[in-house]
């Protein structure tokens, strides 16, 4: 199946850089890119220039007082002290040069992937510079400024008045946008991550469910850690196809960190490329069963850059645009071009060698956990009068 | 700390089809005040509180109270669906359900059966060791010899990569007095410059553990 699709994609992107050996890099999204082009499944007319977004579309969702404190940092006029009241200047999130305007960018392209879509461009649009799920109000977080997942839900109810479900399957808890969101009964989001007793931020527990109207519109699947493609697969499955029919949303956002592969360095979960094959495939089929296609896809969180992230973020685009993944040896070229720069083998399959699973004893007790789990999370996705 | 270490596994339970008056005469008899309704297969199907009984009682004014109500199947008042938690979940995050569904037992199910309760007293007990979870926050433990100057030593390692330490917990190493567990929450996505330090320091950790001392670990 070939469907309409729009890659968001300029330079601007990249720019949203903390220091040279910051985890967080968003080379990542230039070497997703970069990867598609050399696999001929990405062509120039796919790629949708992102704007930069305006004061007052992050005032949707961002108080006034932190977004001027972030255009201070912006030029050198916060102080250490000043910032952490921000979470600003933190070993997490520091400050650097130009850094409003190189969040604006991120969160602009994820609003031109909205409009894209929303305005019947296109079904469905990818914007891999998004997905910074931690950033609250007021306050930044774990390496995200803008929250641009949250600014668009924010911006698609006012301008689209559409009922939205976002999926989030970063391996690290959806705190942000779950929090923008804990009240309100249109908009449903649902985060499989590596469970909070270890790995930051430490919440997202199945009974985080909302509150006031917006209680039962919130889902969170905490599994445990060494979790594989196996158990993961089947908690996403499940409970992507139960929520989406218990909520019937308008249009899904998903939130694809790369980050629950057993080669990142930041968390505990094991799973490989089979899981980000499978959550692309899963998130297009329910599209185009309950909206009519909508679908908007963001980047995220992934840690080993050289050998995941690339090929599962590569992997959404081939959905999306195709219907389907790629399969066999990676393209040659982009190999011989970027093996000179990363300090590890780059993959020749897209596919991962079984050999890289690891024998985890307490599978069987994990998945059993992660099982009780699943009931426990989904035991209010019952339609309200079935 | 495992819920399976403070649960009580003695737990009196009713079937649904017991009557109210039995649920009031368990509740005074034994100085309960939740009731866990389980099937003929020890799975929980619903749960009573002293506070549900009573409701359901004469008032002790009245004079001709109405016997008829006490002798109802306990099943008409029982709450459903229940949250269960399980014996390996940890106490902190079951502190989390307690705050926040108000809830003053929780019955702990393992393979669809009942195994055991926890009260709020019991998290009380427990939970003046525990604290620090409600922050954004990462895990790290560490082993350590239970000797003086050990923890400004090995904070002193949090100190150098400005790792703001939001908590910190002591605790016993197994039944071995020779050692201590050093429990930091941090506040930063990335924790790894501070393990990396940790290792090169020759300290042990407890979490994150490689895949392979893990593989080791004796099931």
């Amino acid at each position: 199946m070939k469907c309409k699709s729009a890659f968001v994609y300029s330079d601007a992107l990249l720019k949203y850089h903390f220091y040279p050996d910051h985890p967080f890099n968003q080379k990542r999204v230039l070497l997703a890119k970069e990867l598609l082009q050399y696999a001929n499944t990405l062509e120039d007319s796919d790629i949708l220039k992102p704007r930069s977004a305006k004061d007052e579309e992050l005032l949707l969702f961002h108080d006034h007082a932190y977004i001027e404190a972030v255009k201070k940092a912006s030029i050198g006029k916060l102080t250490k002290n000043q910032g952490m009241e921000y979470g600003i200047g933190t070993e997490d999130t520091p400050m650097f040069p130009n850094m409003h305007e190189a969040s604006c960018y991120l969160v602009g392209a994820t609003l031109t992937a909205v409009d894209a879509v929303l305005g019947n461009h296109v079904n469905h649009a990818l914007n891999l510079g998004g997905g910074l799920h931690h950033g609250f109000k007021g306050k930044a977080s774990g390496f995200c400024i803008y929250n641009d997942g949250a600014i668009a839900i924010k911006y698609i109810r006012e301008k689209y008045n559409l009922r939205v479900l976002y999926v989030d399957t970063d391996a690290h808890h959806g705190d942000g946008v779950q929090w923008a969101f804990y009240d309100d009964p249109n908009v449903c989001t649902l985060s499989i991550h590596e469970t909070g007793r270890y790995l930051f931020p430490g919440t997202g527990n199945t009974n985080e469910r909302g509150i006031k109207k917006g209680h039962g519109y919130a889902f969170n699947l905490p599994v445990d850690a060494f979790t594989q493609d196996e158990s993961f697969l089947h908690l996403y499955e499940s409970a992507f196809r139960e929520i989406i029919e218990f909520f019937k949303p308008d249009v899904i956002v998903t939130q694809n960190g790369a980050d629950a592969h057993c080669f990142d360095p930041l968390t505990h979960l094991c799973t490989t490329m089979v899981t980000y094959e499978k959550i692309p495939m899963l998130a297009h089929h329910l599209a185009h069963t309950y909206t009519n296609g909508k679908w908007i896809a963001l980047g995220g969180g992934g840690y080993d850059m050289w050998r995941v992230v690339p090929r599962a973020w590569a992997q959404i685009w081939n959905v999306m645009k195709n219907g389907k993944l790629q399969e066999g040896s990676m393209p040659s070229k982009w190999i011989t071009k970027w093996q000179k720069k990363s300090p590890v083998s780059l993959p020749e399959k897209w596919h991962d060698d079984k050999k890289i699973i690891p024998d985890i004893p307490r599978r069987k007790e994990i998945n059993e956990k992660n099982n009780k789990l699943l009931l426990n999370a989904l035991k209010y996705a019952k339609p309200k009068n079935g | 700390m495992f819920i399976e270490n403070i649960m009580q596994t003695n737990v009196t339970t009713l079937p649904p089809t017991a009557t109210i008056a039995e649920a009031l005469r368990l509740i005074q008899e034994q100085h309960i005040r939740h009731i866990p309704i389980v099937d003929e297969e020890q799975s929980v199907i619903g749960i009573v509180s002293d506070r549900d009984i009573r409701d359901a009682s004469p008032s002790i004014f009245d004079k001709n109270p109405k016997q008829a109500d006490l002798h109802k199947e306990i099943q008409t008042i029982m709450s459903h669906p229940v949250i269960t938690i399980h014996p390996l979940d940890f106490v902190e995050e079951i502190a989390r359900i307690f705050y926040d569904e108000e809830f003053s037992s929780l019955p702990v199910v393992s393979k669809n059966q009942l195994v055991g309760i926890v009260t709020e007293k019991d998290m009380f007990y427990t939970l003046i060791q525990l604290t620090g979870t409600h922050v954004q926050s990462s895990h790290i433990e560490v082993k350590v010899p239970h000797k003086p100057g050990i923890l400004p030593e090995v904070a002193a390692v949090f100190g150098k990569r400005k790792a703001n330490i939001t908590s910190l917990l002591v605790y016993p190493y197994k039944d071995d007095p020779n050692y201590k567990v050093l429990v930091f929450r941090i506040q930063t996505m990335n924790p790894s410059p501070v393990i990396q330090d940790l290792k090169e320091a020759g300290y042990e950790l407890m979490w994150p553990n490689n895949l392979m001392e893990f593989q080791n670990y004796e099931v």
